[in-house]
């Protein structure tokens, strides 16, 4: 099948219940999507298909061929950060950093549909994503300066 | 540097985890020393015998260090590039960048000239493990006494080059500067071509906190970008030519013996070779998914160890197997009589405190990535132990240390919970096998099975008091919990403290701030309800038996800032709490509501915190928010169930830790003491937030809660 991640199609030969974290991490060599739970509990292995936020580790490929999916490397474009990432990284958000991939994928989704989101708004759309060193209000205030820019 | 393993502490922080031989004599390779450094200047805490076998070439200063040990060094190469050789490891507090302040700060440089070389065992100096919040006050101590030696023997090297005294010459952004002849000359120009060793001098003058420039400001993380762009290689994300992926068979309940596996379907499977040592049986595939495969294809019978506890009766299963009188540890501190201050006094109070297992659920599980050549071990993985590991790998494959490398590329965290090598003593016996690089990553099933936990406990307080406040008796016994933050820091006349320990069915050990968690919060919870016998205010209380400074200085911060005497709005409760652990000073304000329904919300959190002089403000105030974030876990509704030696909520689906919804609004103050030495951040900042929620769910609604977590299900009993 042929999936399009980051603007590039790749032809891949996988078994169609393979989890598409699996592909992208041990066929694409894109391993800034990460495993952290394996039941989408967790939102680490946060990616955009079609621009919605969606759990990789629990969603199989074949449900993504001809779907546009965005990881977290190919927000930059140019050598130039996306918003949100020169958001998290102006805020220093994080400690370890292990979910800052699926933290991002998150805030990117949420910001493009709703570009000023109420404080509310973000607790809803961010809770499926987990930060085990409890960066959480980091986080809150580098999705409020995103927004601004 | 003291020695960890020596220190003068009676309550080992890591009592189960770790294999019973770690007895590490602290030498060094010589030649990893010489041959690693090259050209350039050398600043090592070093004995003097080490430094007459290098051949030094300059005058040496005198050394106090114990004969043998190196706790890190600094090299500064003819480009007068800056590395710095330390065997502690990155996990997320930062320390990659608060060390390279504190380094950049003694020898007048950018922190982006310094790359700090970490948990490499093959290129690091011994170093028993990042625990303990040791990092800044010990290895960030060394690291700037070496900074400053550096620093010192440049200037005296370019006073002898210009000839001259070094009267005027000053060290400034990577030059030394003879202002008065308006010539300088770089780092690099004046190691060139010679390999120069200095031993740390103890008397080197370093520059006082109020004088800092680099150090004590916010500095962002050094390598944040990669981050942030998902390019950072965790050891998960590790690939090498030919790898192959390992799983591990695990028995269905502790304690199960494997009686027999049939492994014919998983060997059918094309590529995939299955490995079995005695009760260890493993797969090794091209692919993770082929692994994962095989391992279901093995058709294995276990024999089950029948009657385990369970959450059930897990704190009777404690109390009963506790060690006998001989074995108990008390706190040293004992005093006076208690038996007879508790009759004397004109109230009593006694309440036994329950502490649930938890776990430290690390976002990326252990991991781990093998390879052999030659007869030469080489392991990547995630621990908070790079030289413990290398001796258990040591051992298992019957090696000599030199023949272990292991490596620690900054990790997807730990909180006390990676001091082990599973992981990577898997992973090496797989590749040792197919004789090819072999990866192993654990499942979250594994972690939370697997690993080890924060212990359980129960804990028993008497304590006595009069109508003046004063606490005539305190006596405190802890069963299996451990004994961090075991003493009082409040004044009594006779007390007696003890740990016993007991036998656990679960695998435990150290935790964030290890058993102050539980300590801490059977004492704050005690002293709330005796200020409360004695009609006094639980703030005034606290004060009135304290003598310590720092302790009373945050207390009153916290309790300013919070708006402590403030009036409360009807259903809502103000609770406080605080301590000190390793040098950091806390104290905790909590304001919850409880509504009709008995359900508590936690509304806002008022947290002083004071470590003496603060290296990285951001960095510092992340580090304490984010232990008030993880603390809210294990205060509320974290709690591994388990029966019949399994675990029942081994998945982030089912095992409840805190997410955006059950942040309060959070407030932290931090008292910066530059009269102080910087000491470690990363654990106490954690013991204050369980006792204080529990202590204004008292002011709240009258329900004393006693254990741990407070609330499960939400809602009050």
């Amino acid at each position: 099948m042929v999936l399009n991640v980051n603007g590039i199609k790749h032809e891949i030969t996988v078994d169609p219940d393979v989890a598409l974290l699996n592909v992208l991490r041990n066929h694409l060599d894109l391993t800034g999507s990460k495993y952290g739970c394996g039941e989408g509990a967790c939102g680490a292995c946060t990616v955009l298909v079609n621009g919605k936020p969606v759990h990789s580790c629990i969603t199989p490929v074949s449900a993504v061929g001809g779907k546009e999916i965005t990881t977290i490397e190919g927000l930059e474009k140019n050598g130039k950060l996306h918003a949100v990432q020169e958001a998290f990284l102006t805020i220093d958000t994080f400690q370890c950093s292990y979910c800052a991939p699926g933290m991002i994928m998150s805030a990117v989704a949420l910001l493009n549909n709703n570009p000023a989101p109420s404080a509310d708004a973000i607790v809803k759309a961010m809770n499926g994503n987990i930060c085990r060193c409890g960066t959480y209000p980091n986080i809150i205030k580098a999705i409020k300066l995103a927004s601004k820019s | 540097m003291d020695n960890p393993e020596n220190l003068p502490h009676p309550f080992h922080p890591m009592q189960d985890e770790l294999p019973p031989s770690s007895n590490h004599a602290f030498t060094i390779d010589r030649r990893k020393f010489l041959t690693l450094s090259g050209g350039g200047l050398i600043v090592a805490l070093v004995s003097n015998n080490f430094l007459s076998f290098a051949g030094e070439t300059l005058p040496q200063e005198s050394s106090t260090a114990p004969v043998g040990e190196v706790a890190a060094w600094i090299h500064i190469d003819e480009e007068g590039l800056v590395s710095v050789y330390t065997g502690k490891v990155e996990f997320g507090q930062n320390i990659r960048t608060s060390l390279s302040q504190i380094v950049a700060e003694e020898l007048m440089l950018p922190v982006s000239s310094i790359t700090m070389v970490m948990g490499d065992t093959d290129l690091v100096p011994y170093d028993a493990g990042t625990f303990g919040s040791r990092t800044t006050p010990q290895m960030g101590t060394q690291l700037r006494k070496a900074a400053a030696t550096a620093r010192e023997a440049l200037i005296e090297m370019a006073a002898k080059n210009w000839n001259i005294p070094i009267t005027g010459l000053t060290a400034e952004n990577g030059m030394v500067v003879n202002s008065a002849a308006n010539k300088k000359t770089g780092y690099g120009a004046l190691t060139k071509g010679r390999q120069i060793l200095r031993s740390i001098s103890d008397n080197v003058p370093v520059i006082a906190a109020k004088e800092w420039k680099i150090a004590g400001k916010t500095v962002p993380k050094v390598n944040g970008r990669s981050f942030i762009t998902g390019k950072h290689q965790y050891v998960s994300d590790m690939q090498l030519p030919g790898m192959l992926y390992g799983k591990v068979l695990r028995a269905p309940s502790y304690d199960a013996k494997l009686v027999d596996a049939n492994d014919a379907k998983a060997k059918a499977i094309t590529g995939v070779v299955v490995v079995r040592d005695g009760d260890f049986m493993g797969v090794v595939a091209p692919d993770v998914r082929t692994a994962g495969k095989a391992l279901l294809a093995i058709d294995a019978k276990w024999e089950e160890t029948n009657g385990q506890p369970s959450n059930a009766n897990i704190f009777d299963y404690l109390l009963k197997n506790a060690s006998g009188e001989s074995e108990r540890r008390s706190s040293g501190d004992t005093k006076g009589n208690v038996e007879e201050g508790l009759n004397a006094a004109e109230f009593k109070h006694a309440k036994t405190y329950n502490i649930n297992y938890i776990a430290h659920t690390p976002l990326e599980p252990r991991a781990a990535v093998a390879e052999w050549i030659d007869g030469k071990l080489t392991v990547w993985t995630g621990t908070q132990r790079p030289f413990g590991v290398q001796e258990e790998l040591a051992d298992v494959f019957k090696l000599n240390k030199e023949k272990v490398r292991v490596i620690v590329p900054d990790t997807g965290s730990g909180y006390g919970g990676k001091h082990s090598g599973e992981a990577a003593i898997e992973a090496a016996r797989l590749a040792k096998t197919v004789q090819k690089p072999v990866k192993i990553v654990w499942t979250r099933e594994e972690e939370f099975t697997w690993a080890y936990f924060r212990p359980a406990g129960v804990i028993e307080v008497s304590a006595g008091v009069n109508k003046d406040g004063a606490i005539t008796a305190w006596k405190f016994s802890n069963y299996n919990s451990g004994g961090a933050g075991l003493d009082t820091q409040y004044k009594t006349a006779n007390k007696q403290i003890a740990y016993i320990a007991s036998k656990t069915p679960l695998r435990q050990g150290s935790y964030r701030a290890l058993a102050s968690t539980a300590n801490v919060f059977a004492r704050e919870c005690h002293m709330t309800d005796l200020a409360r016998m004695v009609k006094m205010d639980p703030l005034a209380f606290r004060l009135k038996n304290l003598d310590d400074d720092r302790f009373i200085a945050v207390l009153q911060t916290a309790a300013k800032s919070f708006g402590w005497t403030n009036s409360k709005t009807s259903g809502h409760g103000f609770g406080i709490a605080g301590g000190f652990e390793k040098g950091g000073h806390i104290a905790t304000c909590a304001e919850v509501a409880v509504n009709a329904d008995k359900e508590v919300k936690v509304i806002r959190v008022t947290q002083a915190f004071e470590c003496g002089a603060i290296v990285n403000p951001h960095q510092l105030e992340n580090q304490i928010t984010g232990a008030i974030v993880q603390g809210l876990g294990g205060a509320l509704f974290e709690r591994i169930d388990f029966a019949g030696g399994k675990i029942l909520n081994p998945g982030l689906s089912a095992y409840r830790v805190p997410r955006f919804s059950d942040v309060p609004e959070i407030e932290v103050v931090l008292i910066d003491r530059k009269d102080l030495p910087s000491a470690g951040a990363g654990e106490a900042g954690i013991i204050g937030i369980a006792p204080a929620i529990r202590n204004a769910i008292l002011d709240a609604a009258g329900v004393a809660l006693t254990d741990l977590p407070l609330i499960p299900n939400g809602v009050l009993p």
